[in-house]
């Protein structure tokens, strides 16, 4: 493939609050290559937003960064506003979980997507609108002359997420960033969100960030599997190689929590356990440690390193790896 | 993976225009509003007497077809003062909470945007002002600036700002963190870009209705601040003013008071009447609950 488009390194972000300092994303470490797919997973407040609002200088004011953001060469965190504001523009873009909110309520679809595109492609309003239609079409919103006129009201969850889907993709962008895409939206609409997006990354060869709680989104689409607790990248690896031989005790909750449709029925669903450890508190040993059924004293005694052991892209953070992994088919 | 093959065409159907019964008492709020309007606007060439003419013999006169609705207590005719301070009462009403809708709203979106430093300057010095009290504000004015039209104007103008800053900063505050407005960022969007063509079209719709509200409310203060003879200078007439006259003489022929009332009354009720329909036939959110 045609290089690292985008390199994180050691990235860091504390958030200030009342009850102290929270470290939302600790010391986090990921590399992503042009036309390449990397899902991140994890259950809520596991730093799985923040990280992918750090790549984007997003993040909230009160919020420190440290380590390095390198996109294409450039590192996003040095860079003047102006430039960033620029870079975004041209390479960056992003789709949010809620289609509800990430459209403006008070302005037409065609506002929206024909502004955006004049203001990135510089064209004139009537080439504009031929490309909006075109968008529309591609994202697969039937009769889309009409949708153009519509308030984000007027058209269903699935409908809107498309929208900003096209609205995300008129500036041709290198990376995008797919936050919880599919959450809000019903199951049936999920499966063909997600295709659409796949489609269209192959297309347009652009790299794409799935940021997911829910393991089987990522099964079948990301090259790369993230899998992000308390933090901290837990474990890292091709999606084949995760599904075939997980290491981290997480991974495997997290599989075990989904529910299966070949279950008997009222088989109790494994849930995890507990809670995530609060943040603002950051645990001596693995923070996973007081969930985990493999958990022993060395675990709560000091921090398992991210390492890769019998294979070099695969990497991950345990004391007590799972060996015998069941083979489970994505 | 099994997934459900479901890229059918979809059906769409046409956004089918709904036309909405305005109602009768729409219809006549608007027609009674431009009827003011044009009244005021062509007051100096319409053969209506002259508002500041008194005629000693004629004191309280009772309607006749010399004057339609009579002389008020100094000879004067009673139509053409109306329609004359039908005139002073709109161009204050209409301009001072332009004024608060123009400095207000901007201060409160730039201060519910930007936050900060900025936000507890804006907002600390709109405490003050809304502490100080306002008719002591008015009489300052007006002693040193004297009593004008333009002058009163600014004074409710001025005055109102702390209140359109208020709804626009709430309002811009629960929408600048809502995705788009990330979103647009992230699309690379400017912070006047932002302001202009994502929070502005979202914020205006309040502020709107607060300014329709502000037009009656000021209609209304005009009056009792040119009852107080804080307002218009005499011999002008506004419909304030005319109330504060016609109070000497209330005994003897109540109608003095009584007909300004009904038109700042009956106007009034048109501009909110106005404005509610307005919002909510323009609000493209009332379908999205």
């Amino acid at each position: 493939m045609s290089g690292v488009l985008l390199s994180i390194r050691d990235v860091a972000v504390d958030l200030p609050t009342p009850r102290g300092n929270l470290r939302a994303v600790d010391h986090v470490d990921l590399s992503l290559e042009a036309g390449r797919t990397l899902g991140i997973v994890g259950e809520s407040g596991c730093g799985k937003t923040m990280l992918s609002r750090a790549i984007l200088q997003l993040l909230p004011k009160k919020a420190k960064l440290a380590g390095r953001v390198m996109f294409d060469g450039q590192d996003l965190a040095q860079l003047a506003p102006e430039g960033l504001r620029r870079l975004r523009a041209r390479d960056l873009a992003v789709v949010f979980q809620d289609p509800m909110t990430s459209l403006n309520p008070v302005l037409t679809i065609g506002t929206q997507l024909m502004e955006t595109i004049q203001e990135h492609l510089e064209l004139d309003a009537s080439a504009a609108k031929k490309r909006s239609i075109e968008l529309l079409t591609a994202v697969g919103i039937p009769a889309p002359e009409q949708r153009l006129a519509q308030y984000p009201h007027q058209c269903s969850g699935g409908m809107r997420q498309r929208i900003a889907i096209a609205i995300a993709l008129s500036c041709e962008p290198k990376l995008l960033i797919a936050d919880e895409p599919t959450t809000a939206l019903d199951v049936t609409i999920q499966a063909q969100i997600l295709d659409l997006l796949a489609r269209e990354q192959r297309r347009r060869h652009m790299a794409m960030i799935i940021i997911t709680h829910d393991l089987g989104v990522v099964a079948g689409r990301a090259d790369e599997v993230a899998v992000m607790y308390a933090g901290r990248v837990v474990e890292r690896a091709p999606t084949q190689a995760l599904f075939k031989h997980m290491h981290m005790p997480y991974t495997e909750a997290l599989l075990a929590a989904i529910p299966k449709l070949d279950a008997a029925p009222h088989t109790p669903l494994p849930a995890i356990s507990g809670r995530p450890p609060d943040p603002t508190r950051p645990l001596k040993g693995c923070s996973f440690a007081p969930r985990c059924r493999y958990a022993t004293n060395r675990c709560h005694e000091a921090k398992p390193e991210l390492k890769s052991a019998e294979m070099p892209d695969h990497l991950y953070a345990c004391f007590h790896p799972i060996q015998m992994a069941e083979g489970i088919g994505a | 993976m099994a997934t459900l093959e479901l890229s059918l065409p979809e059906e769409v159907e046409q956004p089918v225009r709904r036309r909405r019964r305005l109602g009768f008492l729409f219809w006549f709020a608007i027609f009674w509003i431009l009827l003011v309007v044009v009244l005021a606007m062509f007051a100096p060439i319409l053969p209506l007497q002259n508002p500041v003419d008194m005629d000693m013999l004629e004191r309280r006169a009772w309607f006749s077809s010399e004057h339609w609705l009579g002389t008020d207590g100094l000879g004067r005719d009673e139509l053409s003062r109306l329609i004359f301070g039908a005139g002073v009462s709109l161009t204050v009403g209409l301009c001072a909470p332009m004024i608060g809708l123009t400095i207000g709203g901007a201060l409160g979106l730039l201060a519910g945007y930007f936050r900060g430093r900025f936000e507890t300057l804006v907002v600390g010095s709109m405490d003050v002002l809304l502490a100080f009290p306002p008719l002591i504000f008015a009489l300052a004015i007006v002693a040193y600036l004297g009593q004008s039209i333009p002058n009163l104007t600014f004074i409710l103008g001025f005055l109102g700002i702390p209140a359109f800053m208020r709804v626009s900063r709430a309002a811009t505050l629960t929408l600048a963190r809502r995705e788009f407005v990330i979103a647009a960022e992230a699309l690379g969007a400017s912070h006047a870009r932002i302001l202009l063509r994502e929070l502005l079209p979202n914020v205006f719709l309040p502020l709107f209705a607060f300014f329709l509200l502000g037009v009656a409310v000021t209609i209304v203060v005009e009056g009792s601040l040119s009852f107080l003879g804080l307002g218009v200078p005499p011999p002008m007439a506004s419909w304030g003013s005319m109330i504060g006259e016609g109070r000497e003489s209330l005994e003897v022929a109540p109608r003095l008071a009584f007909l300004p009332a009904v038109a700042m009354f009956v106007t009034v009720l048109a501009f909110n009447l106005v404005g509610d329909t307005l919002r909510a036939i323009t609000d493209p959110r009332q379908g999205a609950l």
